[in-house]
């Protein structure tokens, strides 16, 4: 009789043991540690020399973020040997990191050897975390030579030792003319009774917070606590009076165009390339009075990738002039090299552009103050809001992730 | 409720009895277009899915009508490797998953169905706590749990879950068989000196196997389509319902179309197959 | 001889399967719920605080989620008995000889992936899509009409894609139930309607709960439904797990949800176990 109790007890013993062992259990190591620009420059002398060219390139990147054939990719496979797996896998910053971060945090490859990032929280956490390489400059003639000094000089990556810029662009408002008949002026429309149900807002809490500051009229570079706290009772009025269809990431181009919303929170390329895919003119694009935002798209190599050579290669084949007009005439966003505007106005003298574009599109390209801004418009467009420190930006995260989450 | 009662009015059994037999007509045929209807309601969204699989889209939105074509049921279906990749991906992960689910759950639904011991009805509970759990919790503490390992999440991991939710199907479709099994056969096997391997494998297992059948079915079924447990188990490793989804914030393809098209009809034989083969035994 | 063997043979038998739900079950959810009570981010990591304000939190910050889930979950199901129960009853007592053939047919359509058929329903319910098109161009409805994005489209893909759940236990009950039976209750002068209400419906209850059950859990706990034929007002707990996970990284927070919300299920699946005896829902999910 003693045996089947003796071993039972054991069992229970064993099982709580166990249990208040995995109860207090392994928690998950933070990798937080903020690398001084020597510090990078040290690590890429010491990790670069030892990385030998491969022939293949897993490059993950946004939809609608490239010329729709891939010939800008094809002409680089000819001129290097290099195969390129494109993936268009972002579809916005916050997700895409929270799926590389466990796995470069598990010293694992995360699947590409290049990623664009744009300047924003996740930009700075994966510099913070060091779940980016830092770029061996001297693989880079072409940036060097060619990139517009501005983008040199940017304040999330002065110097551009992590990263050099795909593209720039802008947040602004997109409608369809099939239902929405007046042009869009003013930031206002987005809270507009009228379109009750109709209105696309982005999820990301990076882009809801600047329109949320634009809408209370507050300039995002100086705002405060309390002006986030108002921003987002705007915003969460917004939600609540059921003006808002959802919260989108990229896929709002996808609501807009099947008419689930008739204006939508949008950024400036992507009307063109949906216009451009569906034959008509329906979709609109402009940048409200009250402001913009203004972001830049960024190549980055993550941490464990299986081809860095590659990547870098790629970095500065998007430099080539040609290609940088042929990415610009395709996509319609700010281009970082400083040759692009020149060309295509050369091509748009052309009775057929050299990368497929008619006449009278490039020669709307060339005057687009969307593609290239005058110093007017500039002066209009914000950078997101750059908290002081890692608390106030969860502070931040939580105001405008809480609109998003219901 | 009141159309699956035939009406009431029956007081005097005898009499009207042609209009007994009408009325229960009535009542009857209502609730066959009732089955009709919803059948039809069922199969509303694999119609369209199938219609789109034929349809010839400008641009990457396939949700408009704009011209029949088959070419997405030719070469062109391989057009995206990621959607070819994360279909192979699919069937590995199901039969490797179906295996190993089928050999450990018929195991555990042999014991459970068979032996009384200690532990049983604590196991019963597990067992169907592991079917009732929402699938959210099941790939939330997974995820976690191969985080806090530092595992690296990909095939080995999906393999595992799945092995893990469907093993506990397996066990209870297996047990409920071995329940109705009759114990004297296998007892006429042992006086006739058979020893317990031999037992087992002439003459419980045949007496089991429809039961360990449907059970590996059923896994194979739940593992290919499943979407919440593998979402939070793969990692970057893609499968079919994982593509979908993040594909279908851009518009989904055709190809998917006619992926899940092709699943549906290899089901669809299958079934009618299995069903015809069952006829035939009977 | 084989005593002893015989009687370790279950354990034996147990053995491999157990292991593998002990380890890819039980303890993950053991260190869950140990992870739900820690605190700090991504970038510093988490660490054991016995931080318990994450469940009050978890309720508080969500309550409308909560209910969400509950209200969609429950209308989802009363929905969908009130759609099985008839065709289960006709299958089974006039489906004849084609009874493999209407199940079958109502099966078939579940050999398409999940995803790809709630996505389906988000097309064939867009708003200018191929029921909505037609019907504004004939101005029969007012263009801002739509299905999508609202409370009833979430419970709609709940009904649709849980149905066989409901549907094949409860057919499997109504199937036991001895057509002798129903005979004895007319012979004793039952009309029809109490003989269904005394005899066939109490026969049937094992079937509904099974169904309720195979139901309510996970439709508790989708956020697929709610994701893609929902709006920002309709999400629900399990949207909530997804974004907290995925999104906002908080896996503490994430793991007090998850583990609140299989507590919560459990409890009520508990309790209609004992209200039936385990083996009459076991049996019946096996069905």
């Amino acid at each position: 009789m003693s045996r089947p109790l003796s071993r039972r007890s054991l069992f229970k013993l064993g099982g709580a043991a166990a249990g208040s062992l995995a109860l207090a259990g392994c928690g998950i190591p933070g990798l937080a540690k903020i690398v001084t620009t020597a510090q990078a420059e040290q690590e890429a002398a010491a990790y670069w020399p030892k990385q030998k060219p491969t022939r293949r390139l897993n490059f993950a990147n946004w939809a609608d973020y490239i010329d729709p054939n891939h010939e800008s990719l094809k002409l680089f496979t000819k001129a290097t040997g290099i195969e390129v797996n494109y993936q268009e896998v972002i579809e916005d910053d916050n997700s895409y990191f929270a799926k590389i971060d466990p796995l470069i945090r598990a010293g694992q490859y995360s699947g590409a050897d290049l990623m664009v990032i744009t300047d924003g929280f996740e930009f700075n956490d994966l510099v913070e975390l060091g779940e980016v390489i830092p770029l061996d400059h001297s693989l880079l003639p072409n940036f060097k030579k060619y990139v517009t000094p501005k983008f040199t000089q940017e304040t999330f990556d002065k110097g551009n030792v992590y990263s050099v810029p795909w593209a720039s662009g802008m947040t602004g408002i997109a409608w369809n003319t099939k239902y929405v008949k007046e042009p869009v002026t003013s930031i206002d429309v987005l809270w507009d009774p009228k379109y009750a149900g109709k209105i696309g807002m982005m999820a990301d809490p990076q882009e809801i917070a600047n329109f949320g500051l634009f809408k209370t009229g507050v300039d995002p570079d100086k705002s405060t606590l309390s002006d986030w706290n108002k921003a987002a009772s705007a915003l969460t009025k917004q939600r609540n009076s059921g003006l808002v269809r959802a919260y989108y990431d990229q896929s709002y181009i996808n609501a807009l165009s099947q008419g689930d919303t008739w204006i939508s929170m949008a950024w400036s390329g992507d009307i063109f390339q949906q216009n451009l895919s569906t034959g008509n003119n329906d979709l609109q694009f402009a940048v409200p009075r009250e402001g913009g935002t203004i972001w830049t798209d960024n190549m980055m190599i993550p941490k464990y990738a299986q081809n860095p050579v590659s990547a870098m290669m790629m970095m500065d084949w998007f430099y080539h002039p040609a290609i940088a007009a042929m990415l610009t005439e395709n996509i319609q966003y700010i281009n970082a090299c400083s040759t692009t505007q020149g060309l295509i106005e050369q091509d748009a003298q052309l009775s057929h552009g050299a990368n497929g574009q008619n006449r009278a599109t490039l020669q709307a390209l060339v005057s687009s103050p969307l593609v290239f801004p005058p110093a007017s418009e500039l002066g209009r467009l914000r950078n997101y809001v750059t908290p002081a420190n890692p608390q106030t930006a969860q502070t931040f995260k939580n105001i405008f992730n809480a609109i998003v989450e219901g | 409720m009141t159309t699956l009662t035939t009406p009431a009015a029956q007081t005097a059994p005898e009499a009207p009895r042609k209009r007994v037999r009408r009325r229960k007509k009535l009542g009857e045929r209502v609730l066959h277009w009732f089955t009709w209807a919803l059948i039809i309601w069922l199969a509303l969204p694999i119609a369209v899915v199938i219609l789109f699989s034929f349809n010839n889209p400008h641009g990457r939105y396939n949700y408009t009508w704009t011209g029949f074509t088959l070419k997405w049921w030719g070469p062109a279906l391989l057009q995206y490797p990621e959607l070819t990749t994360a279909m192979e991906h699919s069937l590995e992960v199901a039969v490797i998953a179906t295996l190993g689910a089928t050999i450990l759950g018929t195991l555990v639904g042999l014991a459970l169905g068979k032996y009384r011991f200690r532990g049983q009805s604590a196991s019963n509970l597990v067992q169907f706590a592991c079917i009732a759990a929402p699938e959210v919790v099941l790939g939330s503490s997974l995820a976690t749990f191969f985080l806090q390992l530092r595992v690296q999440e990909g095939m080995l991991t999906v393999i595992a879950a799945h092995i893990m939710f469907c093993l506990s199907f397996v066990a209870i479709t297996v047990r409920s068989r071995v329940l109705t099994l009759d114990r004297s056969v296998e007892e006429a096997a042992k006086d006739l000196g058979a020893g317990p391997w031999e037992t087992f494998r002439l003459v419980t297992l045949p007496m089991i196997l429809p039961g360990v059948i449907a059970g590996a079915l059923l896994a194979f079924a739940l593992s290919i389509d499943d979407f919440i447990t593998t979402e939070f188990t793969s990692g970057s490793f893609m499968t079919y319902p994982l593509w979908i989804w993040s594909v279908s914030r851009q518009g989904l393809p055709p190809q998917a179309n006619v992926m899940g098209s092709i699943i549906f009809l290899v089901g669809a034989l299958s079934a009618g197959g299995w069903a015809l083969f069952q006829r035939r035994r009977a | 001889m084989g005593s002893l063997k015989s009687r370790l043979t279950p354990y034996y038998l147990m053995l491999p399967g157990g292991l593998w739900l002990v380890v890819f079950f039980a303890a993950p959810i053991i260190m869950m719920i140990g992870l739900s009570t820690m605190t700090g981010n991504i970038i510093t990591g988490f660490t054991q605080t016995w931080h318990f304000q994450n469940y009050l939190e978890g309720f508080t910050q969500y309550t409308g989620e909560w209910w969400r889930s509950a209200e969609y979950a429950g209308l989802g199901c009363a929905i969908a008995i009130a759609l099985s129960y008839p065709i289960a009853y006709w299958i089974a007592f006039y489906g004849g000889r084609h009874k493999s053939m209407y199940l079958g047919l109502i099966l078939l359509p579940f050999f398409v992936s999940f995803v790809l058929r709630t996505i389906a329903w988000s097309y064939l319910l867009a708003d200018q899509g191929l029921v909505l098109g037609p019907l504004k161009s004939l101005h029969l409805l007012p263009q801002s009409f739509r299905i999508l994005a609202t409370g009833p489209a979430v419970v709609g893909g709940i009904v649709y894609n849980y149905l066989p759940f409901m549907i094949l236990p409860i057919y499997v009950a109504l199937e036991r139930v001895d057509p002798r039976v129903i005979e004895a209750g007319r012979d004793l002068y039952a009309n029809s309607v109490s003989v269904f209400t005394k005899v066939v419906l109490p026969l049937s209850l094992p079937g509904v709960f099974a169904g309720v059950l195979l139901n309510f859990v996970p439709a508790a706990s989708d956020y697929v439904n709610a994701s893609v034929l929902g709006g920002p007002g309709n999400t629900m707990i399990g949207n909530v797990i997804y974004d907290q996970y995925f999104t906002t990284q908080n896996y503490p927070l994430q793991a007090s949800l998850s583990f609140s919300l299989m507590a919560v299920l459990l409890i009520g699946i508990f309790c209609y176990a004992r209200a039936l005896g385990t083996e009459d829902v076991l049996a019946a999910a096996a069905a």
